[in-house]
């Protein structure tokens, strides 16, 4: 794994020269506290995840599903980390880092407002000031959220410069890093951004493989045939990933949000899915070099996902590295697959998923589901027999888009509300 | 005429506007009417969707910029219509400038941009240590390649990018965005210090929005003064209250000849021993 910052022709240290400083300081601290552990930065680490966040999580079998696709399907459990996702691994480990570092202030960026949650919850835990930023039309789509972190002693600040999603929400808090790169710690949500954030947050996201490799080994007798995460920027998808990537054995699945298709309006500048992995091109933004969504002239494009986890523009360089190089196969599943699989999910197992996670079912849905189409039988069986998906977080959050959504789209094993409700 | 020589007659006032805000055609009334005010080298801004550097004047800017059309093809026929004669600069973020042409790097943005008289480029997203293939291709085409200071900015980081730039040092004056402000920083007067020890002409950017700024900037030591967010504010006002656009054209003029020439005066306030040799 790159220590370096490259993962082939992909990574770097795209920014203003202001934050410069701040990202050698970063560099150092992450090499002296993550990778040397350092006055015992991991150690207190590992500890606070166990005690404040609940792991080691389970890797449960999950019996219905298992059934329904014909293989032994196992849920590693993130939903039930402290707050309802992974996100809490990767915050904690950079609040903690700042408060090592001697920083006196945090900000961050929130899309679907998880990691933005989780953020509030370390700072809280902590003892730090956090400011968080988060797009407009998020703020919007996920109320139970913002005031989650506002309830946590959080501030959080609206976005409303272009669409107002996680795009324009990073370019914001990298405005406010640079005006407050002195005191102030940027706490990126996934293995994005500049060298060392890609590496670092992969490493604290990492405890889920790590996890999730011992427990197969204890509950399968063997490793997983495959692994499947949903693909947003990648963060889960990295910790899923990490320490299987040398297990040539185990297939790796990243699964991207197709929103409502995988063609691109260029004229408009519109990507109507965040699919970077399949269809976007490589190119720099916030930065680092990776794969975007991008129109012929390198402007960013707007993305689109029915789970605004997913509605980013790029992803982490070391996954757009790893697809290259083929060891982790890039697949996509759209909006109404995904919130299909949500209510699947739900019904079958008692497990309500985050919109991200449902995309990860939605995989296993498409191609081996007693309605997949004949052709998908290889695809099928490379997954294998045991198959472990990364249940990244769960759907509390989402439930008021998922409801909104759920009857725009007319989901056919939706519930039907419209005896309680009077209809939507 | 070179980017340093620009420098040789006394400070430099080097204005800035987004190409093609609000339209094509009021742009190029807008950049000629800071030549007429004084202007010594002109950066042009070639919009990009995602400008992390930018505070809210220039974002906003950039939006009206894209959506009157403006692409990096546009930004060459743009620069081509131009009727100036100081030097220009592009400055850009790096994602327009590597993708364009054939995708493989910033060779045929570099060409071209040297093709319609281009002299130089900022690119605030490209730190020294990703420079070089820029640099490269600048160097191929005789174009300069101009790097941000920041205050934050120290030891073995200024030595490298002092040994890469050329053209101009852009000294930023505070931290932050860009953006106009009221006052001038001192962080201004600690980072021309640090630069002191190195020929090569210091041009001081962010904030500046007033002929007392410039004045006070250039008495303080540098070479010349960048103001961007004030001429934009000026645009973007004009663009709001419907104004004709020669009438905003005058206005810019006026404010680049405030500019010129509170450089002017502070530099004539120069102790001997501050002025560059």
């Amino acid at each position: 794994m790159s220590v370096d910052g490259k993962f082939g022709d992909y990574g770097g240290q795209y920014v203003p020269e202001a934050l410069m400083p701040a990202i050698e300081e970063l560099n150092d601290a992450y090499e002296r506290y993550v990778l040397n552990n350092e006055d015992g930065f991991m150690d207190d680490f590992r500890a606070r995840l166990r005690d404040f966040g609940g792991r080691p999580t389970p890797l449960q079998r999950a019996g219905r599903l298992s059934k329904r696709y014909g293989r032994e399907v196992y849920l590693k459990r993130e939903d039930l980390v402290h707050g309802g996702a992974h996100k809490l691994n990767n915050a904690l480990g950079q609040v903690l880092l700042a408060k090592y570092m001697g920083k006196e202030r945090i900000i961050a960026e929130t899309g679907a407002g998880q990691h933005g949650t989780a953020t509030a919850m370390a700072c809280a835990h902590l003892d730090i000031p956090c400011e968080i930023y988060m797009g407009k039309r998020d703020i919007n789509r996920q109320r139970p959220n913002v005031f989650r972190m506002k309830l946590n002693g959080s501030e959080v600040n609206p976005v409303t410069v272009g669409r107002g999603t996680l795009k324009e929400a990073i370019s914001e808090t990298m405005r406010d890093w640079a005006t407050n790169v002195e005191d102030t710690h940027y706490v990126i949500g996934s293995v994005v951004g500049p060298h060392p954030f890609p590496s670092m947050v992969r490493d604290f996201q990492a405890v889920i493989s790590e996890e999730a490799r011992t427990q197969a080994h204890e509950q399968m007798g063997r490793l997983p045939d495959a692994v499947i995460a949903c693909a947003g920027g990648g963060s889960n998808t990295m910790g899923a990933f990490a320490e299987f990537v040398e297990d040539d054995e185990t297939s790796l699945y990243a699964v991207e949000a197709g929103g409502s298709t995988l063609e691109v309006d260029e004229e408009a500048g519109v990507a109507p899915n965040s699919a970077s992995l399949t269809t976007g091109s490589e190119g720099i933004l916030h930065g680092a070099r990776t794969l975007l969504l991008q129109d012929r002239d390198g402007q960013i494009m707007e993305s689109h996902s029915v789970s605004s986890g997913l509605d980013y523009a790029g992803v982490g360089p070391e996954l757009a590295h790893l697809v290259d190089t083929g060891r982790v196969t890039a697949v996509n599943v759209d909006d109404d697959e995904a919130l299909t699989a949500f209510h699947r999910l739900s019904q079958l197992e008692g497990i309500i998923p985050a919109l991200e996670t449902a995309h990860a079912f939605g995989y296993l849905e498409q191609v081996a589901g007693p309605d997949a189409p004949a052709d998908s039988d290889e695809e099928a069986d490379d997954l294998g027999e045991f198959v472990v998906v990364n249940v990244s977080g769960r759907g509390d959050k989402d439930l008021e888009s998922a409801i909104e959504e759920t009857y725009e789209r007319d989901i056919d094993i939706a519930p039907n509300m419209d005896e309680f409700t009077g209809g939507l | 005429m070179s980017l340093e020589d620009a420098f040789a007659d006394g400070p430099a006032f080097i204005p800035y506007l987004a190409a093609g805000d609000p339209d094509y055609e009021s742009s190029l009334e807008y950049v000629e009417a800071l030549e007429r005010g004084g202007a010594d080298i002109i950066e042009l801004g070639l919009p990009f969707s995602e400008p992390v550097a930018e505070g809210p004047t220039i974002q906003n800017a950039v939006v009206r910029s894209l959506e009157s059309g403006m692409t990096p093809t546009r930004f060459f026929e743009f620069v081509e219509d131009l009727d100036v004669s100081v030097p220009l600069v592009c400055m850009t973020y790096y994602n327009l400038i590597y993708r364009y042409g054939d995708n493989s790097g910033p060779r045929p943005f570099v060409e071209k941009a040297a093709d319609v008289g281009i002299e130089g480029f900022v690119v605030p997203d490209l730190p020294a240590e990703e420079s070089d293939p820029l640099r490269e291709a600048c160097d191929e085409f005789g174009l300069d390649l101009v790097f941000i200071v920041a205050p934050t900015t120290r030891g073995e980081r200024l030595e490298r990018i002092m040994q890469q730039v050329s053209g101009y040092v852009y000294v930023q004056a505070r931290l932050g965005t860009t953006g106009a402000q009221t006052s001038v920083s001192d962080q201004t007067d600690s980072s021309l210090a640090r630069l002191s020890e190195y020929d090569v002409p210091k041009a001081v950017g962010f904030g500046i929005s007033s002929g007392d700024h410039a004045e006070r900037i250039v008495r303080s030591g540098a070479d010349g003064i960048i103001v961007g967010s004030a001429l934009v504010d000026i645009v973007a006002a004009g663009h709001e209250d419907g104004d004709d656009p020669g009438t905003v054209a005058d206005r810019l003029e006026t404010l680049a000849r405030e500019l010129k020439e509170g450089a002017l005066s502070g530099a004539s306030q120069r102790p001997p021993h501050s002025e560059r040799t």
